[in-house]
């Protein structure tokens, strides 16, 4: 547990059975996958020998699909097209998104996302996000000579759980395997801490594309633990863009450019950016097809000037994290720098000011997030000693509720709270008689629910009539370690029970990606087919792999008998996998399963023990 | 077997009481964890990560609880069989309410204000009577085995933690 150093590669207890696993993150500019080989975490390269992919996807009128370099040249010709910056669009409705009337696309306002329509038809952010997966799968399968066992995909710490699913649906449609959703921030954190053997404190400035996080972690003894998070969810690189663009309209006495020139001028605008982080003073040349010329230069302290609310915006995030972690800045002994945009040497003054300390800018801000991804994934795919893992302590950014009367949210988990974590409410009926409820789950900071984000709506039904106050429904909500939340109503008198996973108002719905994964096949149904049976026989070679493990350490939680009743489910098991029905295999698996649940508590509880062997006092009083 | 009705205290090999060795505790914690998160089962069948989930839940709202002395108070009030019914004012004593009226003058003076120091400065007065009812809290669970008075004093420290989130509110407001 107490290790700290990645220099010794991470034994396996068996070796021969590395699995490939990646991270991947996934950027509002770019994205990439890095793997762990030979106990060192490396970027992939595509076949040009380039790390970082633009998120950048173009549809053709004769059916391809282009991402990554070819489509980001493209979208000055192509911009209806030409998706970027897609991730500022998942888990978003129309009216959630900045900038819309500078945006060159066709948008469709539909229930929840918001659409884009193509040549290829309509699209949601979650199919194109796909595509940008799909190539970095392909990429890391080629590149590691095989099929992959899982992914853990980056999603800002700050995406509340529309977004956090909708990053899920779109792994799950490129065919990645999730191990899990993990928090940019987090990541970079593994990274940097791991490389560094840091201890104490540690504060992650993390300004990406698209998206701002600032992530308080406590670093000990192999134990990562995020004390508070808090960010933006829309503030980025992007916006600097931006304010440089209007800068050139300005300046240059354009008005309403087309909408190719409108993109020729955002990516003049990300260019000059760059330059402006290492010159002082750039020139600002171009013609546009309107045949107006720009001709400007423009200096630093222009662009600090016209740019100082976006970086005074980032810190008021950073001041909530810290008072709700109950620190001050000087007690942070560490300011990790993460994303392109903390390139800009403005931002890394003001940070430093702020903290009082020179920012650490040692790790590349673009692969960071990346190489502690891979890190992660390493670790879930099962490929390290179980002793030489680290722990990884995580918290949900924004506080989820319920609507009560009058519009108002009653908080059942706080931000900031550890997961995975469950909390429950009571709440009662308002009328006598009352035999329905509804649910409204929302999320967000604000008492109103009108300010809060709109989860999902659900209702319980079948109540019996009682007076008004009477009955006794307790919502529970539980997040898992992805930071997902399910939420489930039970009348307590009668057991009456809804349940209902959190997704269908902003997520899409599992028919919409079955029809999706279909669209994606030539001969969808016999590949639907054939491809849900590969993955029941990879699922039941997992568990019988992972059984047999589990019995050789600790056969002796078992009797005699229900040893024999395990081991005639393995051979069930078994049996059903060499088998070419997708079906019978899943009715094994749910009953290999119920059979091998007592000994999988039995195994949980001797590892409790055997955890708390070392300084318990007090017998157990059980 | 250990299962997850047991008390939050047994759990992490701790005698009940309201003093908590918090290094034991924060240890226990996260040897624990290590065995039962998520991220160890993450290759593993579902079954096994169903159990991990639920343990790793149990273990977090275990520690979250011990950890602060105000919910620690509370559950160990609760285990004995007292509801501090923070909802009704009828067991509240004439002290309790009449001190309630008193901080939410302070509070609403320093609103008004908008004035930073003030409100840091309630904040800070806030905190010290916190550390002194706490102490007091200690006493009566532990040596004096009053629970009647400990339900007052976390009915008093429950308060106090609704006022201190509102000063934390208004401070957020005053920077936006």
């Amino acid at each position: 547990m107490a290790l700290l150093q990645i220099s010794e590669p991470g034994m396996s207890t068996e070796p021969h059975q590395h699995r490939l696993a990646v991270g991947i993150d996934l950027g509002t500019t770019n994205s990439l996958v890095a793997t762990v080989r030979n106990g060192v975490a490396l970027c992939l390269q595509d076949e040009d020998g380039r790390m970082l992919l633009s998120s950048v996807v173009q549809y053709l009128a004769d059916g391809q699909i282009v991402v990554g370099r070819k489509a980001q040249a493209a979208q000055a010709v192509d911009p209806r097209n030409t998706i970027v910056s897609v991730k500022r669009f998942m888990g978003r409705g129309l009216k959630d998104v900045s900038h819309v009337e500078t945006m060159p696309y066709d948008f469709v306002d539909a229930e929840g996302m918001v659409r884009l329509r193509t040549v290829q038809g309509v699209k949601s952010p979650v199919q194109v996000s796909a595509e940008i997966l799909k190539d970095l799968r392909v990429r890391a399968e080629r590149s590691l000579g095989g099929e992959l066992t899982g992914a853990v995909i980056t999603v800002p710490a700050y995406f509340d759980d529309a977004q956090r699913q909708a990053t899920k649906d779109a792994a799950r449609l490129s065919g990645l395997n999730v191990l899990r959703l993990l928090n940019e921030p987090t990541a970079a954190a593994i990274a940097y801490g791991l490389e560094n053997a840091s201890e104490g404190i540690y504060a992650v400035y993390d300004l990406g594309g698209g998206t701002f996080d600032i992530s308080v972690l406590r670093l000990s003894r192999g134990v990562f633990e995020v004390v508070a998070t808090n960010g933006d969810a829309s503030l980025g690189g992007d916006d600097f863009d931006h304010r440089l663009f209007c800068w050139m309209l300005d300046n240059a006495g354009i008005s309403l450019p087309s909408d190719r020139d409108a993109r020729r001028l955002l990516m003049k605008a990300r260019e000059v950016k760059e330059r402006l982080s290492l010159d002082e003073t750039v020139p600002v040349r171009m013609t546009l097809e309107s045949g107006d010329e720009v001709d400007l230069s423009i200096d630093r302290s222009v662009f600090v000037d016209i740019t100082r609310p976006l970086v005074a915006k980032t810190l008021k995030p950073v001041k909530k994290a810290l008072r709700d972690a109950g620190l001050e800045p000087d007690q942070v002994k560490g300011v990790v720098m993460v994303g392109g945009a903390t390139r800009m040497p403005h931002v890394q003054q003001a940070v430093g000011e702020f903290f009082g300390q020179t920012p650490l800018t040692n790790l590349d801000p673009d692969t960071v997030v990346a190489i502690g991804a891979a890190m992660q994934a390493n670790v879930l795919a099962g490929n390290r000693a179980t002793e030489d893992e680290w722990l990884l302590l995580d918290v949900i950014p924004l506080s989820l509720g319920i609507e009560t009367m009058g519009g108002l949210v009653e908080k059942i988990i706080p931000r900031n709270a550890t997961i995975p974590t469950a909390r429950a409410q009571d709440f009662t009926t308002f009328k006598d008689g009352q035999t329905a409820m509804s649910f409204h789950v929302v999320q967000g900071e604000r008492e109103l629910v009108s300010a809060c984000r709109s989860l999902a709506r659900f209702e319980l039904r079948g109540i019996p009539p009682m007076v008004a106050g009477a009955a006794r429904i307790r919502v529970t909500f539980q997040v898992d370690a992805d930071g997902l939340l399910s939420v489930a109503a039970r009348e307590q008198t009668t057991g009456v029970e809804a349940r209902v996973e959190v997704k269908p108002s902003y997520g899409l719905a599992d028919h919409e990606i079955a029809d999706m994964l279909k669209a994606g096949f030539d001969n969808a149904r016999d590949d639907m087919e054939l491809r849900g049976l590969r993955e029941q026989q990879v699922e039941a070679e997992r568990v019988v792999e992972a059984t047999e493990r589990a019995l050789a350490a600790d056969a002796m939680l078992l009797n005699e008998t229900e040893r024999e009743a395990l081991d005639a489910a393995i051979t069930a098991l078994r049996t059903a996998a060499q088998g070419q029905d997708a079906r019978a295999i899943k009715i094994q698996l749910e009953a290999f399963n119920r059979a091998s649940n007592e000994f999988a508590s039995r195994r949980m509880d001797k590892s409790i023990r055997e955890a708390l062997a070392g300084h318990r006092i007090d017998d157990l009083r059980i | 077997m250990l299962d997850l009705k047991q008390d939050f205290f047994a759990l992490f090999g701790l005698p009940v009481g309201f003093s908590v060795d918090m290094d034991r505790l924060e240890q226990a914690y996260l040897d624990i964890q290590g065995k039962v998160h998520p991220d160890r089962f993450a290759h593993l069948p579902d079954a096994d990560k169903r159990l991990s989930m639920q343990w790793a839940t149990h273990a977090n709202e275990a520690f979250r609880t011990l950890k602060s002395p105000l919910a620690r108070g509370q559950y160990l009030l609760e285990l004995k069989g007292i509801d501090p019914a923070f909802e009704t004012n009828t067991a509240m004593s004439p002290a309790f309410l009449m001190e309630q009226m008193e901080w939410r003058e302070a509070l609403g003076e320093a609103r008004e204000a908008a004035d930073e120091e003030v409100l840091e400065d309630l904040a800070r007065r806030i905190r010290h009577s916190n550390r002194s009812l706490i102490e007091q809290l200690a006493v009566q669970l532990d040596e004096q085995g009053d629970l009647e008075a400990a339900a007052d004093t976390v009915r008093r420290l429950k308060f106090l933690e609704k006022l201190q989130h509102e000063i934390n509110d208004a401070l957020t407001a005053l920077e936006s």
